[in-house]
Parts: C-alpha cells; structure tokens; sequence
C-alpha cells in the first residue's frame, strides 16, 4: 500500500541511494537515514525553521516535503557548509566570535538561512539580514547577535558584542 | 508530528495525474510545493492515502504574456515571480502581494496554485486573484478543461469550486494596459510573514488629471473568503482619490465583511484594521500612480 520509493539524493556532494517509505520528510530522512542530525527538527510543521536545508542551492523547509520528492535534487546541510573537517565557514566562525548562539536549537537553520543570504547578497543591510531570517525562531539571543554575526562575516563589523 | 501513511505516485504527465485524481476521488491529493499540505498532513488536518508529485510537469509551468493578460503555470514558484521583472510590470499586485507571503524558504517551495487551492481565507496570493479577478484554468480526466473566474472560485474557508477530481493547472492575471496604474497590498499580522489578521489590496488606473478610469478594492483576513467590492470601486471612476473617499470606501467595504474573533484579534478590531488598511491602500496607490498630485 505505501510501498517503499527509491530515491537518490545527493548530500553534501555524496550521492546517496535509499528507500523510504513516502512519508518520510527530509529531515527525517536526513536524520534518521543518514545520521545526519545536525539539521534540528522543531515543529515539524514549517513555523520554527530548525530544519532549513539548501535544496538545489535555495534555503528550504526540510520537514515541510518528503524525501521522495527530492529524488535527483541536491541537498546541503549544515554538516556540508565547512570547508574541511574541524573547520568553520567564515559565517560559523563569525557564530561563534559574536556569541550568536546560546542553546544552538536554531543555529543549523540560522545558518542556512545566512549563508543563503550572503550568496546572493554579500554586503546585506541590518534590514536585509533580519529579513533573511525571518522564517527562523530564536528563543535565546533575541536575534541581534545573530545579526552582528552576520555583519562580521560580511565584513561590514570589526568587534563583536562581548 | 508525523503525516500518516500514504502512497506516493511521480507523476509522468498531465493526463497520468488527472487519471489518479479520476481513480481515488477525495483520498487524492496533487501535491506542489506542499507548503500547505504537509503541514497540515503532520497535523493530521488532511490525511489523503495518495498523493500525486506534480512537481516534474512542464505543462504546468508555461508561462504565456498576452497584451491582456498573463497566464502563470499552477506550480509556478513563488520566489520565481517575485524575481519576474516582467511581471512586476505586467501585474504589479502579485509581487505587492508577495511581500507579506511567508519566508524565504517556503516561498522557494510554495507555488502560486497551491496558495490558491489552499485557500486560506487570510492567504495574500488568494486576495490578489479576487481583486484581480483571476481565471483558475481546472482541468480533470472525464470533465476536460473549465475555466472559473475568482469571484466563484473561493467558496468557503480552505474550500473553493475545484472539485475532487479537477487539477488547477494555470492562473490567468488581468493585465491593465495604459499609463497611471498602481496598485498597494497592505497587512498587519502578528510576525511578519504569518497569515494576516487583516489585509487590504487595491489596483487603480489615474487619467493624468488625477481622476481615477479604472479600480478594484478588496479585503483579505475579514471573512470566510477573500473580498473584492466592485460596485464599491465603481463609485470610485471619475473622482479623485481623496482622503475622505477612500475613508468613505474602505467604510462601507468594512461594513460589509464578517470578521472572525480569535486569540489574536476580535472582530471589532479586525473590522477596524480593514477600514485603515483599505484607506492606506487606496492612498498609497494614488499617491504612487501621480508623484505630482499627491500633495
């Protein structure tokens, strides 16, 4: 009746072949199949934004479509930003030196959400940034160091909040 | 939560979608960019046992510009209208409406058909095709193709006059030809990007002497479906918009709506938003349409 789908998705640059059953999301895909858990799920209904993945390069909700639908398509998850292991990408790095994470609940998501930006927007205004991460719920930072961290890494902010 | 179980069909072609709606009936859904319909799946609002992919069909992506109006493919991309120059120009609400819907990363999934059948009554892209008065080309496997305009197409909340076995396969947006056109979507909800506790569209043509030839007006959030008023926008031909005629048109529009009371706002205060974002609408889109006149 709801008979496995084979899928092949590439991950990270990794192409990966499975079976799922066709309610699998990609999140739990990701997770779950994978072991790939740096992508968060929080409220698995498109609110929060812990599970934004790129697909095909553009920031999407990863428990908000199944896995069987991304068959062929490319995925980039947090784990695929750095450029190396035990490496940071200029953005973590600025994460991390602006203190613009507390739990961490909502960083992978934020982060996609930020690289996304800087792609295709290198020099983006404080309003820009906070645009960008609209879909993504921080209960933490209360979003400004989050927005610092992301001046930083585009270079617009010498010091960091403290 | 988690959606319950279904069967899952890629579909190959137009016809083997509309062959699978024609087979299993209201258990069926054609899913897009499911922006929509997963959650309300993971919520168990929905629970279709078959959904059909029609993510990989071409012939609902066409896209064709005639001089009076464009035709959108139903899974046509949010995000990929928003980036339309083209159709900035040619149907400037879409993109005004655009603004308010969602986040980045579901406009990038969420497809213009899909806000539509959906049907929110506080959905933007919904209010934009009732102002507009948007054609919905429904097509199905034993009905062939039928063509509804918006004002029939939205029946009730998340219900419209697609029945069980029918695909949205294209939106046909009227395009106003001639100078002096502007258009102004306004909200208020409670993040931005959430659904709207009211909301107000309006599309004007201004002859050069700043009177207006042409306008539509509408409220969104208010109502068991999205409004358009064009009887009221009627008596808005061969005046000037004025602030006390758009006071006056965004009255009587408000008066006319039945807004819901839930734990964001009461009916009293949606009512209210509707009268002030109606007038701001109006005004802003005069303003836009003659820079000169609108001091």
């Amino acid at each position: 009746m709801t008979a496995p789908i084979s899928v092949e998705i590439t991950v990270n640059g990794t192409v990966r072949r499975a079976f799922v059953e066709p309610r699998t999301t990609l999140v739990d895909f990701l997770r779950d199949h994978l072991a790939l858990t740096g992508t968060h799920v929080g409220c698995e209904h498109g609110i929060c934004g812990a599970c934004s993945v790129l697909l095909d390069g553009a920031p999407v909700r990863a428990c908000c479509l199944f896995a069987a639908q991304v068959d062929g398509m490319s995925v980039t998850t947090v784990e695929g930003l750095a450029p190396a292991r035990g490496e940071l990408s200029k953005l973590q790095d600025a994460f991390l030196e602006s203190h613009a994470l507390q739990c961490g609940y909502c960083t992978p998501g934020m982060l996609i959400a930020c690289t996304d930006l800087l792609a295709r927007n290198p020099q983006p205004s404080e309003e820009e940034i906070r645009d960008a991460i609209g879909g993504n719920l921080c209960r933490c930072t209360g979003y400004q160091q989050i927005v610092d961290a992301v001046k930083l890494a585009s270079g617009q902010e010498e010091a960091a909040h403290g | 939560m988690k959606a319950a179980p279904f069967t899952f069909h890629r579909a190959e072609s137009l016809d083997h979608a509309l062959d699978l709606l024609a087979r299993h009936g209201g258990d069926c859904k054609p899913i897009a960019g499911g922006q929509s319909l997963v959650p309300m799946m993971a919520m168990r609002l929905a629970r279709p046992s078959v959904l059909v992919d029609i993510n990989r069909l071409d012939a609902l992506k066409a896209r064709h510009d005639a001089p009076d109006h464009v035709t959108l493919g139903a899974i046509t991309r949010q995000r990929d209208m928003e980036a339309d120059v083209a159709l900035r120009r040619s149907v400037p609400l879409i993109a005004e409406a655009l603004r308010w819907v969602g986040h980045v990363q579901t406009r990038n999934r969420g497809t213009i058909g899909g806000s539509l059948v959906h049907a929110d009554p506080s959905a933007e892209l919904p209010l934009a095709a009732a102002v507009l008065d948007a054609t919905l080309v429904l097509r199905s496997q034993n009905g062939g193709e039928r063509r509804v305009p918006a004002s029939e197409f939205f029946v009730a909340p998340m219900f419209t006059a697609a029945n069980e076995a029918e695909c949205l396969t294209a939106v046909e947006w009227p395009v106003w030809a001639g100078a002096g056109v502007s258009c102004a979507f306004e909200e208020v909800a409670i993040r931005h990007g959430d659904f709207a506790m009211a909301s107000a569209a309006c599309q004007i043509q201004l002859d050069p002497d700043g009177t207006c030839r042409r306008a539509t007006i509408g409220l969104g959030g208010v109502a068991g479906t999205p409004l358009a008023f064009p009887d009221l926008a009627q008596r808005l031909i061969g005046r000037r918009i004025t602030a006390t005629l758009a006071q006056e048109a965004a009255e009587e529009a408000a008066a006319r709506s039945e807004p819901g009371t839930d734990m964001h706002a009461d009916a009293g205060y949606r009512r209210h938003l509707a009268v002030v974002l109606l007038r701001r609408a109006l005004l802003r889109a005069a303003s836009a349409a003659t820079p000169a006149l609108a001091a």
